[in-house]
This record gives C-alpha cells, sequence and structure tokens, in this order.
C-alpha cells in the first residue's frame, strides 16, 4: 500500500498539533486568572485541538485530487547547496560583516546555479553589494550593522 | 470629506511619493511579469526598505508595487501565455490569441487602458464606500469582529486553494499556531518559547512573509528547474505591432468597463475572493452580455474578452482596500501583508483610521490615482524594454532574491536566530508549496492571530464564558452562518460531489 505523501504531511501536522496543545496545556498561567473564562492558553488549546481536527479530517477522508510530484526531476543538489550558503551566510554576517559575507554570499550563490560570466558574477557581488550599502546606509540613513567595515573606519 | 481629499492629495502629491509610486509601479511591473512571483513577493520584498521612510511614503510605495505587480502579471499572459499571478490567468484566453495574430501592442494597450479605467472607477467607489463603511463599522463588536476574521480566514481558504480547503485550514492553524509564539499580549505570560529569549517577543511578521513568499518561491523555482526569466526571453520587440486602437475596439471597451469595474470592485470587498474570482466572473458575465457574433470571438483574440478580466482584476485590488482600510481586517493575502506592513509602522486600521490618521487614510487612495496615470504613462511604452530587463538568467535572480531576502531580516534585528529561522519556515514552506499547501491562508492567519484572540478574549469575559455570544447578535449569527455554510460546502464539495 502507498501512503500519498500529502497524508504524510498531514500526520505530521497531526503529531505537531499534538505536540503544540500539549504545550499549551503546560502553559502557566497567574493563580487568579487559572478558572477565568480566558486565559494566556485558552487560544492554544482552541488551536491545538483545531489542527488536530483539521489533519485528522484530511488523513480519514479518501484523497479526491492527489497532488502529482514527480520526485525524481527535483533539483536536490542545488536546492541544498543554497540553503547551506544561506546557513553559512547567516553564521558570517556578524563575525565577517555585511559586506564581506554578502558579497561571497552572492559569488557562491552565482557559480552554485552554475553562472560563469565572472565578469558579471564580480559585478553583481562586491560593487552591488557596496552600491547596495551606500543606499541604504549612507542616502536612506538606514542603520547597518558591520563590525568589520566599521573597524576599518570605512563606516560610522 | 473634501478636506480629507486634499490632505491625501497634498501627501501624495509630493516629489517624494510620486517617485516611490514610480519606483513601486516599476518594481511591481518587473517582479508581477516574472511567472511564480506574485504582488506579494513584491511587497514583501519592499518592507525593510519602507522602515526608514513615514507610513504614507512606505504605504504608497507598497500600493504601486501592488498595481504593478497586477499589471506586470497582465503582461506576460498576453505576450507569452504564462500568467505572472493568479489573477491575470483569464487575461490570456484572448490576450494570447492577440498576440499571435500580431497584434500583441493592441492587446498591450487595451489591458493596460481597461487596468487604468477598472482601477479609477473602483477607486471612486473606494472613496465613496470606504468612510461610509467606516461608519457603520463602528458598531461592530468584539464578537462581529472575531467573526468576521474567521469568516476571512474560512473564505481566504475556500477561494485561494480550490479544492484544497483542508489543506488552506491546516494552513490557517500553523499561521495562527506561528502567531502564538511569544508574550501573551495580555498577562506577559511566556508561550511556546522553550526558553529561547530569541522568541519572547514572537515571530516577527516580515521573517515569515519573507520565509514563506520571496523566499520559499526562489528555492521552489531551483527545487522544480523551472526558469521564471524563459518567459522575458522569448519576447521579441519586433513583433509587439502597433498600440493604437480604432474607434470599434475602443467602443467594444466603453461598454465592458464600466460594468466589469462594478463586479470586481464588489468581489474586491468580498474576503478571499480577490481578483482571480474577479477576472473569471468578468470574463463569464461579458461573454453572456455581447452579441451572439461577438461570442464567438472568445478565446480567439476578443476585445471584450481581454477588457473585461483586466478591468476586473485591477477593480478588485481597489476593492480588497475597502475591508483593510474599514474593519482593519484584511480580505486577501496581499491586503494581509498590507496590514502587517501598517502594524509594523505602529498603524492600527479599523474604522477610527479615518479619524485618527486621516492622512494616511486619504493619501493611500489618492495614491492609487496617481499609481494608475504612472502605470499607464510609464508601462505602455516600456514594456518591451522592462521585458529586457527581465532577461536576467535566474542565476542571478534567485540569489539576488535570497540576499534581499535575509537583508530585509538583518537590518530588523542584527541577530543569527531570527536569519536560521527564516531559512528553517522557508524549507518547510518549499515542501508545503510542493504538495499544493496555499501560503495565503497562513500569512492572513499569522497577521489576524493576535487580533483574534484579543476579540475573542474579551467576547467570552463579556459573556461570562459563555460561547453565546456566537449567536446572540444578529450580525454575529448570520456572520456564523455564512462560515459554516463555506466550510460543510467546500468539504462536500471536495469529497462527497459525484462528478
Amino acid at each position: 500500500m502507498q501512503i500519498s505523501p500529502v497524508k504524510i504531511i498531514s500526520l505530521l501536522f497531526f503529531v505537531f498539533s499534538g505536540f503544540y496543545l500539549y504545550h499549551a496545556y503546560q502553559i502557566r498561567v497567574f493563580a487568579f486568572d487559572e478558572n477565568a473564562p480566558f486565559n494566556a492558553k485558552t487560544f492554544p488549546i482552541l488551536l491545538g485541538y483545531a489542527g488536530i481536527f483539521f489533519s485528522g479530517l484530511y488523513i480519514a477522508l479518501p484523497e479526491k485530487r492527489p497532488a502529482n510530484v514527480n520526485l525524481s526531476v527535483l533539483d536536490y543538489k542545488r536546492t541544498i547547496a543554497l540553503v547551506v550558503l544561506m546557513i553559512i551566510y547567516g553564521v558570517t554576517i556578524l563575525k565577517a560583516g555585511y559586506f564581506l559575507s554578502t558579497s561571497i554570499f552572492l559569488v557562491l550563490s552565482y557559480i552554485t546555479l552554475g553562472e560563469k560570466r565572472w565578469f558579471w558574477v564580480f559585478t553583481l557581488s562586491f560593487p552591488f553589494v557596496a552600491i547596495f550599502m551606500f543606499l541604504l546606509h549612507g542616502l536612506l540613513d538606514i542603520y547597518l550593522r558591520d563590525p568589520l567595515l566599521k573597524y576599518l573606519g570605512i563606516i560610522g | 470629506m473634501i478636506e480629507g481629499i486634499l490632505i491625501g492629495l497634498n501627501t501624495a502629491l509630493s516629489i517624494k511619493n510620486i517617485i516611490m509610486v514610480m519606483i513601486g509601479c516599476f518594481a511591481g511591473t518587473i517582479i508581477g511579469m516574472l511567472p511564480g512571483l506574485g504582488p506579494m513577493t513584491a511587497i514583501a520584498l519592499m518592507i525593510p526598505i519602507t522602515y526608514g521612510f513615514e507610513p504614507s511614503t512606505g504605504l504608497i510605495l507598497m500600493a504601486g508595487v501592488y498595481y504593478g505587480a497586477v499589471f506586470g502579471g497582465s503582461t506576460s499572459s498576453i505576450l507569452i501565455n504564462a500568467p505572472g499571478i493568479p489573477g491575470t490567468v483569464a487575461t490570456s484566453f484572448d490576450g494570447y490569441p492577440m498576440a499571435q495574430q500580431g497584434k500583441a501592442g493592441k492587446a498591450l494597450a487595451i489591458a493596460a487602458y481597461s487596468s487604468f479605467a477598472g482601477g479609477t472607477i473602483a477607486a471612486i467607489f473606494l472613496l465613496f464606500a470606504a468612510p461610509s463603511l467606516s461608519k457603520v463599522s463602528l458598531a461592530f463588536r468584539s464578537p462581529d469582529y472575531f467573526g468576521l476574521m474567521i469568516l476571512g480566514l474560512t473564505a481566504v481558504s475556500a477561494f485561494s486553494a480550490k479544492g484544497h480547503f483542508l489543506k488552506a485550514m491546516m494552513m490557517v492553524v500553523l499561521g495562527l499556531m506561528l502567531a502564538s509564539v511569544g508574550q501573551d499580549t495580555l498577562s506577559d505570560i511566556p508561550r511556546f518559547v522553550f526558553n529561547n529569549m530569541n522568541l519572547a517577543d514572537g515571530i516577527s511578521f516580515v521573517l515569515v512573509v519573507m520565509a514563506t513568499f520571496a523566499m520559499s518561491e526562489a528555492l521552489s523555482i531551483i527545487f522544480k528547474g523551472s526558469d521564471p526569466t524563459q518567459a522575458a526571453k522569448q519576447i521579441s520587440l519586433s513583433k509587439l505591432g502597433s498600440i493604437r486602437l480604432d474607434k470599434e475596439e475602443t467602443k467594444k471597451m466603453v461598454t465592458t468597463i464600466p460594468r466589469s469595474s462594478i463586479i470586481g470592485f464588489i468581489v474586491g470587498v468580498l474576503p478571499g475572493a480577490g481578483s482571480t474570482i474577479a477576472s473569471f466572473l468578468a470574463y463569464g458575465m461579458e461573454r453572456n452580455f455581447v452579441k451572439d457574433e461577438e461570442k464567438q470571438k472568445f478565446g480567439k483574440g476578443s476585445v471584450n474578452g481581454l477588457s473585461a478580466p483586466e478591468t476586473a482584476n485591477n477593480a478588485a485590488c481597489s476593492g480588497s482596500f475597502v475591508p483593510l482600510l474599514t474593519l482593519g481586517i484584511p480580505g486577501s493575502g496581499t491586503t494581509a501583508v498590507m496590514l502587517g506592513a501598517l502594524l509594523g509602522f505602529g498603524i492600527q486600521p479599523g474604522p477610527r483610521l479615518y479619524q485618527t490618521n486621516p492622512e494616511i487614510f486619504w493619501s493611500v487612495i489618492m495614491s492609487m490615482y496617481i499609481g494608475m496615470v504612472i502605470l499607464l504613462i510609464l508601462n505602455l511604452p516600456l514594456i518591451p524594454y522592462i521585458a529586457r530587463i527581465l532577461a536576467v538568467p535566474r542565476a542571478f535572480l534567485i540569489p539576488l532574491i535570497l540576499f534581499f531576502s535575509v537583508t530585509g531580516i538583518y537590518l530588523m534585528s542584527f541577530n543569527n536566530f531570527d536569519i536560521y529561522l527564516m531559512i528553517g519556515i522557508a524549507v518547510v514552506a518549499t515542501i508545503l508549496r510542493l504538495y499544493e499547501f496555499p501560503m495565503p491562508p497562513l500569512i492572513l492567519a499569522f497577521v489576524l492571530g493576535g487580533l483574534m484572540e484579543e476579540n475573542l478574549r474579551r467576547s467570552l469575559l463579556i459573556s461570562d464564558g459563555s460561547w453565546a455570544f456566537l449567536w446572540d447578535r444578529p450580525l454575529t449569527l448570520c456572520i456564523m452562518i455564512t462560515i459554516l455554510f463555506i466550510v460543510f460546502w467546500q468539504i462536500y464539495n471536495s469529497y462527497f460531489k459525484k462528478k
């Protein structure tokens, strides 16, 4: 028997709703609020039951229009590579600074997606980020935290 | 009202705001032309840029993006039969055949004039409807608001994902669950924080909207191996032809535009319906109105068939601002993003917005007119060139979208945790998108979560814990009956109706 992926997602949502409901009941409310008509856990409890109800209904009812996804044509490698690059970008953005980490992220992303025109790869990374930073920080006065450029004395 | 219009005009006609409308229309057109990237992504990408602006300027920019994206969607529908957004699918029925007959320029002109007329007529309706409805909505009580919010969520689930009602309802619950993370607004009790201080203030709206739209759409494009810029590369400048319309074509448009504007505006006001339903309804209605001879041309390049959906989808965009500005309840995913942005500016839309912040209320309405004019002047002659800009390779486009998304969050908090959370939500959203779980209900629920809880709290406290508030007032009862009807009709239609 083959189980549809949407049913599996619904089942996961069912479990997640159960987990959410359990934690909703664990929310500590003030003693005087315990028996109030509405307290901090009333709404989350209702949501937990709603999640169980709708996901349970989807699991129980027959699937009339199953989603038709051909898993073999999906580009897993590039998608995972981009996600990993974004995580690394997130790790380095505070330490290496906005300018350097963003520029390197862009260069590596372009290359990951198969771009080989080096002129454009360079132009749309380091100079592009510099112009973008100037627009935000210099013209629109939006604060951009960059410890590296601050250390080098480029931004205040 | 005259005073309000003058205040709005004064704000909207400042050089800064006109430039913002122009940028918004231009950026919206570009993003709207890319199949898969709709107005919600376009507006989401603009939110971080608007942080440094005054609320009215930020909203004017976003309204411009909204209209631009809708117009951009029509362009790709006509030129390459690839609608940028669902609201422009009906445009391709007659727009694409016209383009194939060598009348692409004419089709673009019809779309531009119809959009302009539809949007402008609907903005006039909005001008009169919004203040009156604001006064009426002052009589609404917490139970009515609570009911209206559930109605909005149910309707968006029913209409935004045809045949996937239960999936949409799961997304609604997920959106509400995400909104419940953080301190309870009244008691300050932490909920679902798991001893992580980064979650104490809850999950940011910008984070969720960026993750579920901009970032997950970009990841979906890579995951599926599609190339949205391919469409733009097919557009040939030499094949567009003249943009001039003859007398007969103009005459046909003159009869179509008023009726399609009315239907578009009414459908736009209804929660959840939006521009997609408006355009299909207008197309169907127009086919019934025209003479038999013209009826035969439908689907083969009819002027009426192209003008009707284009008028209606723009009129619906203006209509969708009515519940947002008067009740503070968005009727669609796009206006939900706008509501989130308004709340970010510290403005609570609703019946009192008209009195407390008249400059915002009126300047948004006035900027719609200006946006329409700018769209017409700017876009019609520039469309072929905008299309060329769009031929940017996917390898550059996707990283730039991801970069804008991460920058948006970085600017807000300078916190790594938010970036990781956004990536996590985006990955989950990409998988959910793959299996046709709709995202607009999630974002609408996330925005409405806090307001819903507050109104439920008030209702239950007033009724001393009794749920009778759901049927005590005739208005609430009517809303609840409508909700039940939608829920049962959708479940019956999806699971029990024989084909």
